[in-house]
This record gives structure tokens, sequence and C-alpha cells, in this order.
């Protein structure tokens, strides 16, 4: 079983295409929907996590593809500005899943984004504007 | 043992042992205080977190014809500056806000611009705008006066916190349903999380509780510039409760800090925009500790162990000012990642930078071992405080 927590943008005339329902009944993946904006006659965009076999979410990925959705990884949609980010560590008691947390070592924040679900607490969080979301 | 026109003999012919109050903490554990004290001439301390009693005072060069700021209003970037002094002088306190601004009308808002961020603008060498309008006089006939000026162009311009060091704060949780927004960050409900505002075993007067070392007249790292002690700070408490050992037991000690904001560095002061509260400024400090005698040591040897905070809800008993026990946790603890609160472990997050603290306190060090900055003897000490012997 593996898992992969994806961004799925789709154009406007893809709106009403049941993509989520094919991807459980025909690939065989279970989703996750951690996000979701979906606005008529305007671009959609999901973050979901599937699980199933690599083969199945490579082929309901081909599936999205071939479909004129554009799919991401999520680490692309929220980032952690190091340059920023005075590392009060603020963001890491908020944080649900661990993506954010203290190096024992340097007291510094470390962001883990395969752990992050865009849950955007942190983004509250932090004052000095070092957390951005992208979706 | 030493006084500090020893210590500052030895900073300037290069032989002076500084020490951050990290590094003491294992020093004292390996050869005793004594031996400690003997050996290490000054310790350094550093903290690095939001400080909203901050702002600013200038001078503007005076145009022709002249004009009086004083009893007029005065906006810099659209934020209203204070203009009840002379004819060019002015003063923004880091919390101010635009006045068209939303605040917190479209909750929790997200305080992007104020006082805090035209601070750092200046210190990054960037021009803000001045907007004044006033009522004219015979000698300062001029009604209007509107320009971009940057630190360069004010005759003078100074850093003042009426309040900062506090010597020990709160940790602040929240026992209400929903999320609040507070000065001292986001809380989830029903004990979501703990936010503490400290750096423990290197916050400046947690390493002199009894205030022997500094007082009025005493110099710092401020911003990156050599400020001084002014004056206790307000809400100072002069005889605080104690636990075993003279640390407070709740906040107590406070120091009203002043500096020149032209010599400052963007590096060690960021404008902070607190969501659901307001404009807030980062402040990098670091108080230097002469060694004057034994007992200084054994309380720069204060650990993370040894520091324990009062647990505050901010819900209810903060806001409405009730006192409630809800028990103590150890710095130690807070860094750990999570404490224990009536049996659940909570996460916990800081306000205040260890990590800028631990730079700040190192950088002061490196500029006391190569001779930039030399020690400073108190004038007088602070309310409720003795002098240590060396000092008075």
């Amino acid at each position: 079983m593996a898992k992969k927590k994806l961004v799925f943008s789709f154009p406007p005339l893809l709106i009403h295409e049941p993509v989520t329902s094919n991807l459980i009944r025909k690939y065989d993946l279970e989703v996750n929907l951690l996000r979701a904006r979906i606005q008529p006659r305007e671009q959609g965009r999901i973050v979901a996590e599937l699980s199933g076999t690599p083969e199945s979410i490579s082929a309901g990925v081909a599936y999205l593809e071939n479909q004129g959705v554009q799919v991401d990884t999520l680490i692309q949609e929220i980032r952690h500005y190091s340059d920023r980010c005075i590392n009060c560590t603020a963001c890491t008691g908020v944080c649900p899943t661990d993506a954010l947390t203290v190096d024992p070592e340097s007291d510094e924040v470390v962001f883990e984004a395969s752990h992050c679900i865009m849950c955007e607490a942190c983004l509250a969080a932090c004052s000095y504007g070092a957390m951005e979301s992208l979706f | 043992m030493r006084s500090i026109e020893e210590i500052n003999a030895k900073i300037k012919a290069g032989k002076v042992v500084v020490a951050t109050a990290e590094e003491v903490v294992g020093i004292v554990k390996e050869r005793g205080v004594k031996e400690a004290a003997r050996m290490v001439d000054v310790v350094t301390t550093g903290t690095f977190g939001p400080m909203c009693s901050s702002g600013i005072y200038f001078n503007i060069k005076q145009t022709t014809p002249k004009i009086k700021c004083g009893g007029g209003r005065v906006l810099v970037d659209g934020v209203p500056a204070y203009a009840g002094w002379a004819a060019a002088d002015i003063m923004l306190g880091c919390t101010a806000l635009p006045e068209d601004g939303p605040r917190n009308a479209v909750y929790p808002g997200l305080f992007k611009y104020g006082g805090a961020h035209i601070i750092e603008k200046l210190v990054k060498g960037e021009k803000v705008k001045l907007e004044v309008k006033t009522y004219g006089t015979d000698c300062y006939p001029r009604k209007e006066y509107t320009a971009e000026l940057g630190l360069d162009d004010l005759n003078d311009a100074v850093m003042f916190n009426p309040r900062n060091s506090y010597q020990l704060y709160n940790v602040a949780v929240n026992f209400s349903k929903r999320t609040i927004y507070t000065y001292m960050g986001v809380l989830k409900g029903r004990l979501g999380n703990a936010n503490f505002g400290t750096t423990g075993a290197l916050s400046p007067l947690l390493n002199d509780p009894e205030l022997r070392t500094v007082g009025i007249g005493t110099r710092v790292f401020f911003c990156g510039a050599q400020g001084y002690v002014a004056w206790p700070g307000t809400q100072h408490v002069p005889e605080p409760a104690r636990l075993e050992g003279g640390l407070p037991a709740s906040p107590s000690a406070t120091l009203a800090l002043i500096g020149n904001l032209k010599e400052m560095d963007p590096a060690y002061l960021r404008a902070a925009s607190i969501v659901g509260y307001g404009a807030s400024l980062a402040v990098g400090y670091g108080l230097p500790i002469p060694v004057v005698d034994e007992q200084v040591m054994a309380q720069c040897a204060v650990s993370d162990e040894d520091i324990t905070y009062p647990i505050v809800d901010y819900s209810e008993n903060y806001p409405l000012g009730r006192s409630a026990d809800l028990g103590r946790v150890s710095m130690a603890q807070l860094m750990s990642g999570s404490i224990e609160i009536d049996g659940k472990s909570v996460p916990t997050g800081g306000m205040a930078s260890r990590a800028r603290g631990r730079q700040i306190a190192g950088e002061l060090k490196r500029r006391i071992e190569a001779g930039q900055f030399l020690l400073a003897r108190p004038v007088a000490a602070l309310p409720g405080a003795t002098l240590a012997e060396a000092l008075a």
C-alpha cells in the first residue's frame, strides 16, 4: 500500500467530471480529501491523499492528466522561508502533523513538507510571513 | 572579586574571558561556582521576541518656511504618529495602525502594516512618507509638508522601549472551546497548545534575578547597537514573590531601554504581524553580566530545568484579570515540545527565539572579546534592588 499527497488543479470545463468517484471505482484508490476549493466556471483545486498500490496510483494520476487535470506534489504548495523565519517556534505548537518541528540541537524550525496536510494553521501562527500557501 | 573597571581593562588588553549564559551552565557543573567565577569575567545573555512596548522618536530637518508638527497631525506611511512635542519631534509606536486599516473587522485581522513595519523599513535603509498638517504660527508659518524620508534624512532617530526584558513571563493556554488570537500567539481551544515567550537559561534578567549587576546606565546590546538601561521599565515589580534560588514566581522586573536607531541592524529587529492581535516589533537584546562576585556566577548558572513559569488561561482568566493556579512548568519541559496539563499532553511553541537569543549572546560575547563593547557601571539601582558591593 502506497500513499501520495497531491494537488489537482481542474480547468473550468472539468468541474462537472466526477473524478474522485472514478479514482475510487475505476482505479481502486482510497481518496482522502484534505482541502478543496471548487468554484463554478473557474478553476477548481483539490488537495488529496491517494492510497493504493503504486501501479493504481500511477494509473489514477495518468487518468487525471489525460482529462486535463494538472497534478502537482503538495511540497510545491506550502513553503517555509527560512530567511524570514526568526525561529520563534510558534508554528510548531499548532502543527497537527509534525510537519513543523524544532531541531533539538539548533533550536531552529524544521519544515518537513511531506508531513504537511495543508491545514494552514501555521499561516496564522507565524507573525513574520515565513509560511506561505500557494493553494 | 573584580570590578567593572578591572573587567574593562581586561577587555582593552584583549584578555577578557566571556561565556554565554548557556555555556556557564556546563562550566559551573564541571568546575563548580568558585572556579567558574574565578575563570569567567563576563556572562552574556540574549533574547529576541515581540515587544509591543517599542517605539521610536525622531527629529526632522526643518523645512523652509518652518513648520510646527507639535499640535498638528502627522502620518508616516499612512500611520498616525504622535505630534505632541516640539516643532520637529515626532514619536511612533510599533503597534500604531493606519487610520483606514481593517484591524479586526474581518476577524482575525492580519495587521499587515503598522508602526513596527515602518521602523523596520527605516532601519533597512528604505524611505517612508511623512505627511504633516498643522495650523501655522508667526514663527512656524507652514501648514502642510509631505516628504519621503530615510534615516539619513533625520537629525536624530532613537529607539525607546518603555518596557522590555520582562524577568519572567506566563505560559499561555486556552481553556475555551474556540481558537483565540492573542499577543502570545494563536491559542487553540481545549488546551490545543501552550505558548511561551522566553529564552530560558539565556534570558537576561533570569541570570541576574535580584538585579545585583544591572541598573540605570547599564550598557546593553540593543538591536545590534549599544543601548542603555534608561529607567525601570513600566510595570516593574520591585519586590516580587520569589521561589527557592531567588527566581521570581511571576512576571516581575522590567527595564526601559534606549538606543540610537541609526546604529541598529535589521538582522536584530523584525516587524511582526500578530494575527487577530496587532502589529508588534521583535527586538533583539542582550545583557552583559559582570562576574563581580561568586553569587553572580551561581545565579548565572541557572539552567532550563531550574526556571519555572506560571501557566495562565488566556480565554477568560487573563482578559478578566483573574488569577488561578494552573500550575508551573519548567523551560526544559517547554522545550521538549509538549507539557502536561490536567493529564493532557499539550504541544508547546515559542514567541521568543531561543536560536536568535543564542546568536545575540554569542555576538555580544564576540564584541566584548574584540574590545568593541565595554561594560558600564550602573549609576543607580533599580527599585527594590541592591547592587552588588563591587558596583554600589
